[in-house]
């Protein structure tokens, strides 16, 4: 039964609206990216800092940030605060603003872990060899930190990706609505609508994810053989 | 802030019951998620003919796809039923991030480990057994607990499949009583109690193992 019904994917109306709403999941996804990514190499060079004034807020706000699932935060900031504090905003709003700061907390443990990590010798041989602080952090620390950062980091944006169909909760109309009110408009003639509309959804998730998934595996080999 | 703190403990077993229903789910998805796992590590580190590029294909695909749209397929698609759906889907994404864990395990023993295991007399079965497993395992331990937390965590989703978690019991109780703030409050509350014990354990352990492993 459920292998019939396909022609629904070869009507290009819902393929446009399908289009339309992945317009919406990529643009929500890209600017939280930007914003996650910005905030978090903010966060997480001052997390290198050993003072109990910057180590404990920090840790509290990466493990409050964690231990909560996305989609409770997202409720939280959609309905919670709606509520209490008198906020009216958008479902698009309140998931960049979401997406942004847990990605932000993941972000800035990336960095600072990746500079954390570099052995102390690379600074004490800077230092030998008669390098000022700046000098170390540009010429010395930065580039290799980076290496470390980069891969990870795309790992972190097909992770926010993947976390996107959890707008569908909070009203978005996004690639997930849309195929819901394409399957809700052809479920008495099409009952195997429902897999196909899916089906075509998670292959899409998986082309977009696939290639970033791929593209920081590689640069992470590259980058550990030197 | 005003809270409803009458009404929040009154829905404090509606929470508890969901909260076993929570677990369950977690738990079933978890350990299949690890059973998936491990057997694809190994059917990936035998070098099994025929076998490598299937199970490669599933890691890829669980990996970079997101639950809630499995569940979607898998519920509204395949027709599988809530409860099954649930604890299917998580092992289908979870298994996909546990082989990675077993894989990168395995991997970590040396060569020379098998080849010494091999050369002492030990049968092929004994070197897996005794020689590389355990320390396979071990060095897979802080990779498993993060996968355990993760998918502890995903499982918030399976309520959009009409299972009775503790999300849905919040999603329940706002549309009964309007009372939003009380709700979520309640939510967050029950994935503290969930969710604290088991990352303080996975952080013992890794210690634990970090111990055994480098000394102090």
């Amino acid at each position: 039964m459920p292998f019939s019904g396909a022609e629904i994917l070869f009507d290009p109306a819902n393929l446009a609206r399908l289009g339309e709403g992945l317009i919406v999941t990529v643009r929500i996804a890209a600017i939280s990216i930007v914003f996650a990514f910005l905030f978090g190499m903010v966060i997480g060079v001052i997390a290198l800092s050993r003072s109990g004034f910057v180590q404990i807020p920090y840790q509290l706000f990466l493990q409050a940030i964690r231990i909560v699932p996305q989609i409770v935060w997202l409720f939280l900031f959609f309905f919670g605060f709606a509520r209490l504090l008198g906020w009216n905003w958008s479902g698009e709003t309140t998931g960049i603003v979401v997406f942004s700061i847990w990605g932000a907390a993941e972000m800035a443990d990336l960095v600072r872990a990746s500079i954390s990590s570099l052995p102390a010798h690379q600074t004490q041989s800077a230092l030998a060899l008669g390098l000022a602080r700046s000098q170390i952090y540009l010429h010395v620390l930065i580039p290799q930190a980076v290496r470390r950062l980069i891969p990870a980091s795309i790992n972190l944006a097909t992770r926010i990706i993947k976390t996107t169909p959890l707008l569908v909760l909070i009203t978005i109309v996004e690639v997930l609505k849309v195929g819901q009110q394409l399957i809700e408009a052809k479920i008495l003639t099409n009952p195997a609508a429902a897999f196909w509309i899916y089906g075509l959804i998670f292959v899409i998730y998986f082309l977009i994810c696939f290639p970033i998934a791929v593209l920081s595996r590689r640069l992470e080999a590259k980058w550990s053989a030197q | 802030m005003e809270l409803d703190y009458p009404n929040m403990i009154a829905s404090i077993p509606l929470f508890a019951r969901a909260a076993w229903t929570t677990l369950w789910i977690a738990a079933s998805g978890i350990l299949l998620a690890g059973a998936v796992g491990l057997a694809g590590a190994f059917c990936l580190y035998l070098e099994l003919p025929y076998l490598a590029r299937p199970i490669k294909a599933y890691i890829e695909i669980s990996r970079n796809t997101p639950l809630l749209v499995q569940l979607f397929l898998l519920h509204f698609g395949l027709k599988v039923d809530a409860l099954p759906c649930a604890v299917m889907a998580l092992a289908f994404l979870g298994g996909g991030y546990m082989a990675e864990a077993f894989r990168a395990g395995l991997e970590a023993v040396e060569r020379s480990q098998v080849e010494s295991a091999l050369s002492l007399g030990l049968s092929h079965y004994e070197t897996v057994r005794h020689v590389v497993l355990p320390q396979a395992l071990i060095s897979a331990v802080p990779a498993i607990g993060a996968n355990v937390i993760f998918l502890l965590k995903e499982t918030s989703v399976v309520s959009v499949v009409a299972v009775t978690d503790i999300v849905a019991v919040a999603k329940d109780l706002i549309s009964l009583y309007y009372e939003t703030a009380e709700a979520l409050v309640m939510l967050v509350i029950a994935y503290l109690i969930l969710l604290t014990p088991v990352c303080l354990a996975v952080w013992r352990l890794e210690r634990k193992v970090k111990y055994a492993v480098f000394g102090r």
